[in-house]
């Protein structure tokens, strides 16, 4: 089994998401700004470590989001996004 | 949406689906229904205080009053030795939920609930689909729907004999399995890995405007959703989720 057996999904990611979001995030489409692609937050890959996640292009690889949780206090690095769009009707 | 807490639930039942994989089913107050295709966040918490948590997706359809998870056991995994091996009736276990916008079917989305399904898992990658299928017969739905189905061996098909029941009983769906290990004697289904040769021989033509939802471990997911969009199948239109091995 190699690193990419393990690679989750965006998918996985939304039950942190909510921890910071008040809208279902895993159907939000992201703006890539490495090549600009729009991609919901679901088909984003998923790396994990002990203290959060990073979220990546799945094309291009660069990171679009980034999110600790350390000592109570949550830290986003979105800068590898141009856009975050965010539907408020799903549920 | 409602802030998502941990919420507690009981295991009322636990079923032997294949010699790796159960069900968990589980008695949660106050559940807020669910969706075909989302998941819960499942936390353990060690006598010491350390937390760990994995996503598992939701086996029942929104109609039934208990929740089902169903979980393959991970060798050395953190959490599913665990909820495979330990559990017992009577037993909680925390988890949050619903979760999920993406890779979800809903009846009534009219986006979705004309199109064709073509629903793709390989080994516990049937999960999601399961919620879906169910949710679909409980809801009298005859929008016609493809399982293509990839296993191990027979002996590793999880709902096989719900997935004949149903199957024989509804003309509008299909289920396909293909086993990649070890077939029976006289197997007449697929024995390899899902291609795109068995892709297009099985796949709605994208003229019929399907939605496919595809689950399972990364290579699988890949290999399927890069044929599917060379067929012909348009952006938005095939929904993926990674799911194990997670290091479960």
């Amino acid at each position: 089994m190699d690193d990419n057996d393990l690679r989750l999904d965006g998918n996985a990611a939304g039950g942190l998401l909510n921890e910071v979001f008040r809208f279902e995030m895993t159907a939000a489409a992201t703006t890539c700004s490495g090549c600009g692609a729009i991609k919901p937050v679901g088909e984003l890959m998923l790396y994990g470590h002990g203290m959060g996640i990073i979220l990546r292009c799945a094309g291009c690889d660069v990171a679009l989001i980034r999110i600790t949780h350390i000592r109570g206090c949550y830290r986003l690095d979105l800068s590898g996004m141009i856009c975050l769009q965010i539907d408020a009707d799903i549920q | 949406m409602e802030r998502l807490n941990w919420q507690l639930g009981t295991v009322v039942e636990i079923r032997q689906e294949t010699p790796s994989v159960k069900s968990l089913i589980l008695d949660v107050p106050d559940w807020a229904r669910h969706a075909a295709g989302q998941h819960v966040d499942v936390r353990l918490t060690a006598e010491d205080g350390y937390q760990t948590q994995r996503s598992y997706s939701i086996a029942s359809p929104p109609e039934e009053t208990y929740l089902m998870l169903t979980v393959e056991r991970i060798e050395g995994g953190e959490v599913s030795p665990y909820l495979t091996d330990e559990l017992r009736v009577g037993d909680g276990i925390e988890l949050r939920g619903p979760i999920g916008g993406y890779f979800v079917w809903e009846t009534n989305d009219e986006r979705s609930n004309n199109s064709p399904l073509f629903l793709i898992g390989g080994g516990s990658g049937i999960v999601p689909l399961m919620a879906m299928i169910r949710h679909r017969a409980n809801s009298a739905q005859t929008v016609p729907t493809k399982l293509l189905y990839s296993s191990s061996s027979y002996e590793d098909i999880i709902y096989r004999d719900e997935l004949g029941r149903l199957s024989a009983k509804d003309p509008s769906l299909r289920v396909i399995h293909t086993l990649t290990r070890r077939q029976p004697e006289n197997w007449t289904g697929y024995g390899r890995r899902i291609d795109r040769a068995m892709l297009a021989e099985i796949a709605w033509q994208p003229a019929e405007n399907p939605l496919a939802f595809v689950c399972g471990p990364t290579a699988l997911v890949e290999t399927v959703a890069t044929n599917l969009q060379e067929l012909g199948y348009g952006p938005g239109r095939i929904k993926t989720e990674r799911f194990g091995p997670t290091g479960g």
